[in-house]
């Protein structure tokens, strides 16, 4: 059972921090004072009374967009995950089930494209394909399910070796049986921590590519887009960009410390139920 | 009270705790870290020159009490209280600096697992006379032909050159013994030996014990001989502390312990190994034959079985017997089909068995069932007793519902453990309770036979016994047959009808029980039969010298 | 050096030109063979069809790929790495300079990160729990989450145009003073530290704390060894492969940090470069330059291979 009092601070730090990023960005629209793309204002006013954060460097609300940004943002990433971890924990989990050519090919291929560093070989992708979120998504999903393949086989391989599994195929179980009730159950807390990880790297991807200026294209902003929007403020003093990116930040460091909170206490259990 | 010098210290006294109390802390899952206690007030002493057997089950703070010597506690441990008088002092008020000086110095160390004690990046002999350097005990080159000395003692092979090779080069019992020389060789007054033969094959068991009690004895060293087998402490101490969960059981004379216990629990360490069974005569024809069967690992690179044939008679026992690496476990995955061989058959019941699993029908796979060492790894951890007890009843004989969940209920009675075990996990049994349940999953299937990979060689002498125990009543109501896999001729002889024993992937002698047990021997028996400790007093001299008489005549 | 050991790395330097060449066929398929068309990309939606053909066959697009790749390959292997769409000019003369000022910048990065990250590590392990280990793994945390220009504006912000000590861009020159030229780099080199140092302090960490949890610690201890002798003698030569690994893997990540931290403060460096000609599709110079980072991390991944098996003992002294 999961009892309240026993969250460490962090974790509840972290919880209300990430609830608080998704309530924005479900319910956008209706808590943004202003439009995404109405300009309120005067380029770069302060913070004030009227604008909580200031206006950005077109004189729209940049609490406004904040708002907005936090959407596509999280949007994008949670896709990007979503993406990722389906196909990685799938191929993974049949490579080590299936072995053979099938895990020794998957695996070779996956050794490749980990060779090249995400980001480059991100970048030199994207100079050919057409700019929209769709590719987006499917670029970042794709490259990150090689961390992901490579998670869920070696955790797969793991459990495989165990004499339950192999308990399990002396009395004759069929291949469903032996992925769904004997390793999945034992694979899922290493694979839940996991995806706390994965949706953080899809938002630090998201947020460089866009900083780049090959991510989300305006008029739409994501916060890394907003970053760079704003990042010509900087030399004048105007930390109008700065915000943003803390944004990405605490984001980063809420999702973190679930992630944290949930793998150390499923590693504490040993299976079985959390107070044994 | 320890601001005057004890009086008790006589000259002759070397080591004399007192009322120790050691705590760890623990951190639960969950809950805040509390503090155990892991000994219980236990006073000892020891007289120079001599040596004292610490025996007891794991958790019974043995290797706490021993490294307590050295004011030493492994993993957060903390001597909390009384006194730890060494040589005249009390080494617990002695300081960082003052336990440093005697730890290599006046006592020595020698780890269970000589191999991972070695620092593989230095040569054997560095680390041997690093002590003797470190306290001045000798100069280099002294302490060098001091160590040689020692590895001939020991009777280590090329003991001038052994000492300019790395760990890894050098085998188990070798190192183990090398391990004994770096003990030695600073000239301490006291050693402590954890279970030094522990991680041994019984053959090389022998040897490195009579090494060790030779060196014992020429160098008049003292010593505290930590073990869980009190038929290898029979041979080496002078004096026996029995241990249970932290606290002091009894103390004597080690023919008092081994001939009059005067506990109960000690009576019941020291006949551990009598189990009534009687040999069944081998009628009838076998149920599962093993004909001239060969494996290979690797697709054929490496042969581990060799035209093995063995027979098992329905209701009886066979049991394999061998040490590291002689096949035994590899004919049970031969006969289950994991490991396919490239030779010979597997009959059942008259039929040629599939030689992959893959290819077995689910009526095969259901005679044939298995149960492992490990028993916690052989559950899913994440299943209740109840369902991994309930799968087979569901998989093979389609039993579901409340008839299913009767006869889970029935099957834990018949392992002696109540219908409240079926909703908990593994991670909450005990060691021994785990294996019954994976016993219970074996015959919730109703087989005829029973693989028993080392069923009870991870579990403490007196679960061990009563898992023996289970196993043959379960056999006399079933009417099951098992194949006993094994490295101990102890159970070998409590619990066999017929036996085979392997060497190198062969079967190297195989009959009845009491044929394979009778003289004449073939060497290889011979050696295996004589290497197993007995407890009695003098058996490891009566073992070497048979040895070395045998040797001769050959 | 013994024979077997020759022969690892002879296989893991063999493993890593088979792997540059497979890395050379993904860049190459991963620009030409995707459903972008390259020529519709250089010229646009509103592109003529004539002047597409024109395009294709000046870029030699009529070509079977692989005749394309091997032609291309060539060209790699000589050093020839074509010329630009965009301007015109050579890849090879325009990339030298600029690959000289990343592995100033990274090198300089590299420098500062690798001792401090050891340093920090040996600390978290002596104060392992204490307070010490916690506020380093706090900071492990926050540097992990924090993207790279966050980091990098902020140091712009305060170390920049609040308090004015070093400059928000940097510019550097052939025939700069070396002086000035580290000058310029201070706050990039900065960046490009904190964003490797808490990774590697963790993993710098995590190797030390196994060796030192292991039992030859535990019986140099009993031989009444002091704590410094014991890290010196004992725990320094196992702990040298594992320490030098995560150097080398963290050496890798930093190159690739190079590309946002460049932007950030308008180095004119290889990742700039890339960034530049991504966003005008000039896919000769991206083939070019992702060649060159992935032959760049592949050569650190293989170092760090070469170290792990130079510094084992069991393969140093074979049976």
């Amino acid at each position: 059972m999961l009892d309240l009092k026993r969250i460490p601070v962090g974790a509840w730090l972290g919880l209300i921090l990430t609830g608080l990023f998704l309530i924005c960005a479900v319910f956008a629209p209706w808590i943004a004072p202003h439009g995404n793309g109405e300009i309120v204002g005067d380029v770069w006013e302060p913070m004030s009374a009227a604008h909580w954060l200031g206006t950005d460097n077109l004189g729209r609300d940049l609490l406004s967009r904040m708002i907005y940004g936090a959407r596509i943002t999280i949007l994008i990433a949670v896709l990007a995950t979503a993406l990722s971890f389906s196909l990685g924990a799938i191929l993974g989990f049949t490579a080590a089930a299936v072995g053979g050519w099938f895990d020794t090919l998957m695996s070779r291929f996956v050794d490749l494209l980990m060779s090249i560093p995400t980001l480059i070989f991100g970048l030199v992708v994207l100079s050919v394909l057409p700019t929209n979120t769709l590719t987006l998504i499917l670029v970042m999903g794709i490259l990150d399910s090689t961390r992901v393949y490579r998670l869920s086989r070696a955790v797969a391989v793991d459990i495989n070796v165990m004499d339950y599994v192999e308990a399990a195929k002396l009395r004759g179980e069929g291949m469903r049986w032996i992925i769904f009730r004997e390793i999945l159950p034992n694979a899922l807390s290493p694979l839940i921590a996991e995806l706390g990880v994965r949706f953080i790297f899809a938002v630090l991807f998201l947020s460089a590519l866009s900083f780049l200026g090959l991510g989300v294209q305006p008029p739409d902003s994501d916060w890394g887009g907003m970053v760079k929007e704003n990042k010509d403020g900087i030399v004048f003093g105007i930390p109008a960009a700065l915000i943003p990116a803390a944004a990405i930040a605490v984001l980063a460091i809420s999702v973190n410390l679930v992630a944290d909170w949930v793998l150390n206490r499923t590693t504490d259990l040993k299976g079985g139920r959390g107070n044994g | 009270m320890a601001k005057t010098a004890p009086q008790s210290a006589t000259p002759e006294t070397l080591l004399d705790i007192r009322n120790l109390r050691i705590e760890a802390t623990v951190y639960p899952p969950g809950e805040a870290p509390k503090a155990v206690t892991l000994v219980h007030d236990v006073s000892l002493s020891l007289k120079r020159g001599k040596v004292l057997g610490l025996i007891g089950e794991s958790g019974a703070g043995k290797s706490t009490i021993g490294l307590s010597s050295m004011a030493y506690g492994r993993g957060g441990v903390r001597i909390t209280g009384g006194e730890i008088m060494l040589n005249g002092h009390d080494i617990l008020k002695a300081g960082a600096g003052g336990i440093r000086k005697l730890r290599g110095r006046e006592v020595c160390y020698v780890a269970q697992s000589a191999a991972a004690a070695f620092n593989p990046a230095h040569k054997l002999m560095d680390q041997v006379v690093e002590a003797s350097l470190l306290h001045g005990v000798a100069t280099r080159a002294e302490a060098e032909k001091r160590a040689k000395a020692l590895f001939k003692k020991l009777s280590l092979p090329n003991p001038d050159t052994i000492g300019e090779r790395y760990p890894h080069q050098v085998s188990g019992g070798q190192l183990q013994r090398v391990m004994t020389a770096m003990a030695l060789c600073s000239e301490p007054d006291l050693i402590v030996f954890d279970e030094p033969t522990t991680a041994l094959d019984v053959t090389t068991q022998i040897d490195v014990l009579a090494a060790i009690k030779d060196a014992i004895r020429d160098t008049g060293v003292a010593a505290l001989y930590i073990t869980h087998d009190l038929a290898v402490v029979a041979q080496v101490s002078d004096e026996i502390m029995v241990l249970r969960h932290g606290r002091l059981v009894e103390w004597g004379g080690t023919r008092q312990i081994i001939k009059e216990p005067r506990q109960e629990y000690t009576n019941a360490l020291v006949s551990v190994h009598e189990i009534e069974h009687h040999e069944q005569k081998a009628e009838g024809a076998p149920f599962l034959s093993v004909k001239n069967v060969t494996a290979a690992y690797g697709g054929g690179a490496v042969k581990v079985l060799k035209n093995v044939s063995v027979d098992i008679l329905p209701g009886q026992t066979l049991a394999v017997v061998g040490e590291s690496g002689s096949g035994k476990s590899t004919l049970a995955r031969a006969i289950t089909g994991l490991l396919p061989p490239q030779e010979g058959s597997v009959t059942f019941d008259g039929r040629p068995l599939a030689n992959r699993l893959a290819d077995r029908p689910k009526e095969d796979l259901r005679q044939l069932q298995m149960i492992y060492q490990m028993a916690d790894v052989a559950m899913n951890p994440r299943q209740t007793v109840g369902t991994i007890i309930g799968r087979p009843l569901e998989f093979y004989f389609g039993i579901r519902g409340a008839e299913r969940d009767r006869r889970v209920t029935q099957l834990l009675d018949e392992i002696e453990m109540g219908k409240g075990f079926a909703d908990r996990y593994p991670a909450e049994l005990s060691g021994g309770q785990k294996q019954r349940v994976c016993i219970a999953r074996a015959l919730a299937a109703k087989p005829k036979l029973i693989i028993c990979d080392e069923v009870t060689s991870a579990l403490d002498p007196l679960v061990a016994h009563g898992i023996l125990k289970l196993l043959l009543n379960l056999q006399q109501a079933e009417k099951v047959a098992y194949l006993f896999i094994t490295h101990d001729l102890a159970t070998v002889r409590s619990i066999a009808d017929s036996i085979a024993v392997m060497y190198r992937g062969e079967v190297v002698r195989y009959g009845s029980k009491s044929k394979v047990l009778t003289p004449p021997f073939d060497a290889y028996t011979d050696l295996l039969l004589s290497s197993v400790p007995e407890m009695e007093i003098g058996w490891l001299e009566k073992a070497i010298a048979g040895r070395r008489m045998e040797s001769a005549g050959n | 050096m013994s024979v077997p050991i020759l022969k690892l790395i002879a296989q893991r330097i063999a493993l890593g030109i088979v792997l540059l060449f497979a890395v050379s066929i993904l860049i190459f398929v991963g620009t030409q063979i995707l459903p972008g068309d390259v020529a519709q990309s250089i010229l646009g939606q509103a592109a003529t069809p004539q002047a597409l053909a024109n395009l294709r066959e000046q870029l030699g697009l009529n070509d079977p790929a692989y005749v394309r790749y091997f032609h291309w390959l060539g060209g790699v292997l000589t050093g020839n790495l074509g010329t630009a769409l965009t301007s015109g000019q050579d890849i090879a003369s325009s990339i030298w300079p600029r690959l000289k000022n990343t592995l100033f910048l990274a090198g300089c990065a590299a420098v500062v990160a690798v001792p401090l990250a050891i340093l920090l590590g040996l600390i978290a392990v002596r104060y392992r729990n204490g307070p010490v280990d916690r506020l380093i793994s706090a900071f492990a945390l926050a540097s992990t989450s924090f993207p790279e220009f966050f980091i990098g504006y902020l140091l712009v912000y305060f170390f920049a145009v609040k308090w004015q000590v070093f400059p928000a861009i940097s510019t550097v020159f052939d025939g700069m003073p070396f002086l000035q030229r580290l000058e310029a780099v201070v706050l990039p080199a900065t960046a490009l530290t904190l964003v490797v140092l808490a990774h590697m302090m963790r993993m710098t960490r995590a190797a030390i704390l196994n060796v030192m949890q292991s039992a030859y610690i535990e019986t140099a201890e009993l031989k009444g060894l002091a704590p410094l002798a014991i890290i010196r003698k004992h725990a320094f030569p196992n702990a040298i492969a594992p320490v030098v690994n995560v150097v080398m893997l963290n050496l890798a990540y930093l190159v690739v940090g190079v590309v946002v931290i460049e932007v950030i403060f308008v180095y004119p460096g290889m990742g700039q470069y890339l960034v530049d000609h991504v966003a005008k599709r000039d896919v000769p110079v991206v083939q070019a330059v992702g060649l060159i980072f992935a032959a760049v991390y592949i050569t650190l991944n293989i170092i760090a291979d070469i170290a792990a098996i130079l510094a084992n003992p069991r393969l140093r002294h074979p049976k």
